[in-house]
């Protein structure tokens, strides 16, 4: 298991999909924990009450389905399928409303949705999810990529109230793929994702909802950074150190 | 066949190769032996394992031109599909070497000189020779850690003017830095092709460069481009000088391109504001 994450660490993030199939296959005892641990990029189904697209994941799944946060029903239909407690069904409602919000402020269009469910020990988990496509054929407003995504997923576990505070303990990961191709530079891309964790122990009195959304808005202004500066200027950086551009070069000569 | 895959929990042997040799080939640049040390921990079968190593590294070590240091101090050998004799023997022209290859340990174990029917003739080695002469300049010039070979590919027994051969040129560069947990290489092909009859020389070229970046992420970059250029049929030392800078030229501008490429696409952000 452990070699298997290793090599998910070193394959290139755009052969995720085929890595992943190829280590299931030969590791199907390993499969569950192989589909928890490894990201994948986020798909998409159409619910068909609402018209309303959402996002799928392990923690909406439940055998073939998808279970949809606009309609609360499974896609394709399930019998039995899983379902939150009424009272959190109600706070997932809420969640879902108050993060399209956030994602139309943020992120300009994409897609969102929330899950939440019962976990064992007397608290609940919350997965909130983006998807947003940047390509030419997204609806992205500057999209003009040739492929584009950014796919986000927080995952929030909520300890149990404890004297009117909870424990939160937030993950994140961010999956981004830009590709281009033109005439004048050739085929481009540049795809990665990184995972961060936060912990907070806040105070209940304004409501679960508002401490997840601060530190998931907080969270992702890090990650931007994070993938702007040290990751993106990384590669850059490594370009540059393997060839350095022509008036570092030029600039030496004259010492030299 | 598919069907078959999806109800079949035990894959066959083959299989298992196929999909090791997947996960050794995709490997990042410098990073196959700690691939072929996860993938054999996940196969846990040894002769499973041994037989997609065979298999995958003689391919990787070409496609990545890795280069080995020569016993003896005889300098360093450039692995490529142009200068393989063998499966496990690569002629160095510069020094006129052949080095013995061990792929999966990528290591050179022993040198021979060449025989002279490896080596091209006295008219298209004038040629080569200047040529690498002038490319080792520009590489120690631009790249810190380049190494770089210029091969015969056609024509290499034309005793004299009348026919048409060919030249690549070869240059890798490669930074390994685990400790920082990035690694990254660059890669670019010069095809040469001297035609005589229209006394002219048409050069292709294809500059792959990739980085990797795997600190709490894995983060990776990968870019390729293909270039075309011509230039007029000159005595061996102009030639190499004119093909040098053709080479320099076009290898500048793609770096610049890739710089605005990579800033362009930072700074416009599309996915947030």
């Amino acid at each position: 298991m452990e070699a298997a994450m290793g090599l998910m660490r070193r394959i290139h993030p755009k052969n995720t999909d085929t890595a992943l199939s190829a280590l299931l296959s030969l590791l199907p005892h390993h499969s569950s924990d192989l589909l928890s641990q490894v990201d994948q990029p986020l798909q998409v189904l159409c619910d068909v009450d609402s018209g309303k697209e959402f996002i799928l994941c392990e923690y909406n799944r439940d055998s073939e389905s998808y279970r949809s946060p606009w309609s609360n029903k499974y896609h394709p239909p399930l019998e039995d399928g899983s379902h939150p407690s009424v009272e959190l069904r109600k706070l997932e409602i809420e969640a879902n409303d108050v993060f399209s919000v956030y994602r139309d402020q943020y992120y300009e269009g994409g897609i969102s949705s929330v899950y939440m469910w019962e976990d064992d020990n007397e608290g609940f988990v919350a997965c909130f999810l983006i998807k947003k496509d940047g390509s030419k054929s997204g609806q992205g407003r500057r999209g003009y990529l040739q492929e584009g995504a950014w796919d986000a997923i927080h995952v929030i576990e909520v300890g149990p109230e404890e004297e009117g505070t909870a424990h939160y303990c937030l993950t994140s990961t961010v999956m981004l793929s830009l590709t281009t191709n033109d005439e004048s530079s050739g085929t481009f891309s540049l795809s990665g994702s990184i995972r961060r964790q936060m912990n907070m122990d806040l105070s209940v009195s304004e409501g679960h909802l508002c401490n997840m959304g601060k530190m998931i808005e907080e969270m992702e202004s890090k990650l931007r950074n994070s993938l702007d500066q040290v990751y993106f200027g990384k590669t850059k950086e490594m370009v540059c150190t393997l060839r350095p551009p022509a008036e570092v070069v030029q600039m030496r000569l004259p010492d030299s | 066949m598919s069907d078959e895959e999806s109800q079949e929990p035990e894959l066959s042997e083959k299989q298992k190769v196929e999909i090791a040799k997947w996960f050794l080939l995709n490997s990042p640049a410098g990073e196959i032996q700690y691939v072929a040390k996860d993938v054999k921990a996940v196969l846990n079968d040894e002769h499973v394992y041994n037989m997609a190593v065979s298999e995958a590294f003689p391919v990787y070590n070409k496609s990545h031109m890795i280069c080995l240091e020569m016993p003896g101090r005889v300098g360093d050998v450039l692995v490529t599909s142009f200068g393989q004799l063998n499966e496990n023997e690569y002629l160095d022209p510069r020094t006129a070497q052949v080095a013995v290859v061990d792929h999966v340990k990528q290591v050179c174990t022993e040198v021979r000189p060449a025989n002279d029917e490896e080596l091209p003739s006295p008219y298209i080695e004038e040629f080569r020779c200047a040529l690498d002469a002038e490319i080792t300049k520009y590489v120690d010039e631009a790249y810190p850690k380049g190494v770089s070979s210029v091969y015969c590919t056609n024509g290499k027994d034309v005793e004299g003017p009348g026919s048409d051969f060919e030249l690549v040129v070869v240059i890798s560069a490669v930074r390994h830095s685990p400790q920082n947990f990035c690694n990254g290489s660059w890669r670019s092909l010069w095809n040469i092709e001297f035609k005589d009859d229209v006394q002219m020389l048409e050069v292709s070229g294809n500059m792959q460069v990739g980085a990797h970046y795997f600190e709490e992420g894995n983060v990776q970059l990968d870019a390729q481009h293909e270039c075309k250029d011509s230039t007029i049929f000159q005595s061996p030392d102009d030639s190499a000088i004119s093909i040098t800078n053709i080479i320099r030229h076009h290898e500048t501008e793609y770096l610049a391109s890739l710089q605005v490429l990579n800033m362009a696409l930072l700074m416009v952000n599309c996915f947030t504001v």
